[in-house]
């Protein structure tokens, strides 16, 4: 522990560790100074000076971020000057933003309206010239707004530090600052993932997810058309907070009810998407363990992953496995084999995802996934575009009495609906691919050594005395750092489990906003999201996706078996390397 | 052989002599220490900034582009787009500016469809500033490359490029 040392804050005492900053500080003691671009699991920038504050003897007010308490010191947080100062501190970012708040996505839910509000900003002293720029709307994922940023550089710093893309920049200088790709070049044309956690850090609306909200809302009206929709586990997970329920709390037959209330005709579980994943990448595995084909074996669940693959490492395209995602195998099951059993022309349907993610929008256009030249999706929207709907079709979520899923692309194991955090692909690979591979069924089913917030995780297990290495990342810069290790011992694992976001699915760029009360990222939360989603695996009686009996019926009367000819046409993809190539930095390769 | 292939074989040039130039920066730490220098001598070799040259640069030394483009567009110094065949610099400084330097600006933002700081369409002009040129008698004046004009008027504009571009034509 550190050493101890006596403070002063507001002419109070206190007994501090030494070795912090004086933000930290004051937050252990309660003081909760206002700030905009600290965040704690990013690098301290000290570009926003909101967080300021007075200490005695310093000539300025110092950056509470960034500046290291010490000793004897005499801090406050509250005089008159100190309070004019932040004021206009966040008065300037203020009056270079337009001002159009009851028209913002983000309105009601902004970092920069809650500190107005905090710092009691009720006239405008500054009003002039404010920066103009264009919306880039070019990705059909992620849209920039560079009007609407302050310039804090948490997106800067998430896109580089936890996401290592290095899209994203400051450019230019002085008042005509912004942050950009490389050569100004439009995001669909850049190295961007999609994966959305710049929305995620963003204070303001400066990034977005695209909306298809409206054009959904047209389409559910449509009486030629049958309106099916599938929902990803993390959505249950995390749409609660978007309605004021705290953290944790799975809201599955709730969000059933509520589609059913939007008009869809079927509701289906992208868990069975995950159930039908497993199968057929348990069986690439063993059969890549039988040396027919490359290992390591790495997974493809995650669009963002696999972008960033196809852009910054292209040279492993035969180490992917070849399955499409849950949502597009669910979704190519719906224009089949669910369109065979309704007797309905697979044009027909509307194929509808809601998802926890931005990069599943870019996803569902790949052209590879068309199934019979029509789309497998024709519509993804995030859990926040589906919290906006519920609320916008004023529907009463918080009291809705609770739906079951349809058949029969509603049952799911237990092992699918672990799908969504990170380690749960490789844990639900291994309780199926154990079973083929040894006929036993696997005891120890939770692998607690890949379960956690641990940025990689490695775990082994025994299939018949062969000792099977795993190792598990999530954030695209944890997986850079894997696939580092794997160039130089590609001997050292056999199976890889890789999702794009912090936390795995769960942690997806589409989920709801962090309130007042939370920070984008927090651990805690995407702990008790995963706990949400262990939970649901527990209380399923069936929980290895080979005994899901729905997914047994659809190998017997449509598929055959896993790895068929016909399997292969419906539920596998290829990848190809994609330009801009991706430039992984030094840091990454030297460790 | 055409025009088009001796630039492009010239610029290939360039950018072979530049992969040899980051021979020595490769596999250094800290590659983003020794940008500046790099940019220098990218700007020197192809006259501003070229795209694929810096695309060079971000493959060999291991930088991101977006880091790249950050500090390229943070100094002046540095050339964003190919300059035109010849340089338009209007002064700007005090003599000429009661003369009605705005004026002039203003014209040739007509003439040549760019704003200060930029290049016309056709790649014939650079259209920038200057401070001076201790011509303060002639005022307002403009140089294009080494020649001075003096005693414009907005009206004189037209002919002055249209002369440009005729011997260009030629």
């Amino acid at each position: 522990m550190a050493r101890l040392i006596t403070v002063y804050v507001n002419n109070k005492q206190y007994q501090v560790e030494d070795g912090q900053t004086i933000m930290q500080a004051l937050d252990k003691l309660g003081y909760h100074i206002p700030r905009l671009c600290y965040h704690p699991k990013l690098s301290i920038e000290g570009a926003c000076r909101v967080c300021i504050v007075e200490v005695d003897g310093m000539r300025n007010f110092v950056a509470s971020c960034a500046y290291p308490i010490s000793d004897a010191m005499k801090i406050s947080t509250n005089t008159p000057e100190l309070r004019r100062a932040r004021r206009d501190i966040v008065e300037l970012l203020v009056d270079n933003h337009p001002m159009d708040c009851h028209i913002c996505d983000r309105n009601d839910n902004c970092e920069l309206q809650r500190l107005s509000y905090a710092m009691g900003i009720k006239q405008r002293h500054f009003v002039g010239e404010r920066k103009r720029y264009q919306k880039d709307v070019s990705s059909v994922a992620v849209i920039r707004d560079p009007e609407k940023c302050v310039l804090c550089g948490r997106c800067v710093r998430v896109c580089s530090e936890i996401q290592g893309v290095f899209n994203l920049s400051y450019a230019y200088r002085g008042f005509k600052t912004v942050v950009t790709t490389a050569f100004d070049i439009p995001i669909a044309e850049s190295v961007c993932s999609s994966c959305g956690q710049c929305i995620n850090v963003c204070p303001t609306a400066a990034f977005l997810e695209k909306n298809y909200t409206q054009e959904l809302f047209e389409k559910l009206c449509d009486p030629g058309l049958i309106k099916v929709v599938q929902f990803a586990p993390s959505v249950r997970a995390a749409i609660g907070e978007a309605f004021g329920f705290p953290a944790g709390i799975s809201k599955e037959k709730e969000t059933i009810a509520a589609l059913k209330k939007l008009g869809f005709d079927y509701v289906f579980d992208t868990q069975f998407g995950a159930d039908l994943t497993i199968m057929e990448e348990a069986n690439e595995f063993l059969e890549r363990l039988k040396g027919n084909g490359k290992l390591p074996m790495i997974t493809s669940c995650s669009a963002a992953w696999m972008k960033f693959m196809e852009q910054f490492y292209p040279d492993m395209i035969e180490n992917i496995s070849t399955c499409k995602s849950p949502m597009s195998m669910l979704g190519a099951m719906i224009k089949t084999y669910f369109a065979e059993k309704i007797k309905v022309d697979p044009e027909k349907i509307l194929s509808v995802a809601v998802m926890c993610c931005t990069a599943k929008k870019y996803e569902a256009k790949r052209p590879e996934l068309l199934v019979n030249g029509l789309s497998a999706v024709d519509i993804v929207i995030t859990t926040r575009e589906l919290a906006w709907m519920i609320k916008s079709a004023g529907i009463d979520f918080v009291n809705i009495q609770p739906e079951e899923f349809d058949n029969p692309l509603g049952i799911s194991s237990g092992g699918g609906a672990i799908f969504g955090t990170t380690g749960g692909v490789m844990e639900s690979a291994i309780r199926t691919a154990y079973e083929i591979y040894t006929g036993e069924p696997l005891m120890e089913i939770e692998i607690s050594q890949i379960r956690g917030m641990q940025g990689i995780k490695e775990g082994s297990i025994e299939l018949d005395g062969k000792k099977i290495n795993v190792v598990v990342a999530h954030g695209l810069g944890n997986a850079s750092k894997v696939l580092e290790i794997i160039k130089k011992e590609p001997q050292k694992y056999h199976f890889v489990e890789i999702m794009g976001c912090p936390g795995g699915c769960i942690g997806g760029g589409g989920q709801p906003y962090a309130g007042a009360n939370s920070i984008p990222l927090d651990e805690n939360i995407l702990m008790k999201r995963a706990e949400a989603l262990y939970g649901i695996d527990r209380k399923k009686t069936i929980r290895r996706a080979h005994n899901n009996p729905a997914i047994r019926r659809l190998y017997k009367e449509f598929l055959g078996k896993p790895l068929s000819e016909k399997a292969h046409k419906l539920l596998h993809t290829h990848y190809s390397p994609k330009y801009p190539k991706g430039i992984i930095p030094k840091e990454m390769t030297l460790r | 052989m055409q025009i088009k292939d001796i630039v492009q074989e010239k610029k290939q040039q360039n950018i072979q002599i530049l992969k040899e130039y980051l021979e020595s920066f490769k596999n250094r730490s800290r590659a983003e220490s020794n940008l500046l220098t790099i940019l220098h001598k990218v700007q020197e070799l192809f006259g501003y900034l070229d795209k694929e040259a810096i695309e060079e640069v971000a493959t060999i030394i291991q930088v991101p582009l977006s880091h790249i483009w950050g500090v390229a567009t943070f100094y002046h110094y540095f050339k964003l787009k190919k300059p035109g065949k010849h340089i338009i610099s209007v002064c700007l400084g005090t003599a000429c500016y009661i003369k009605g330097a705005d004026e002039i600006v203003a014209k040739l933002k007509e003439e040549l469809k760019t704003d200060l700081g930029g290049v016309s369409e056709d790649g014939l002009f650079s259209f920038e500033e200057a401070r001076c040129l201790g011509a303060c008698s002639l005022a307002p004046v403009v140089m294009i490359d080494d020649k001075i004009y003096g005693n414009l008027t907005p009206q004189m504009i037209p002919q002055i490029i249209k002369e440009y571009k005729r011997k260009h034509k030629e």
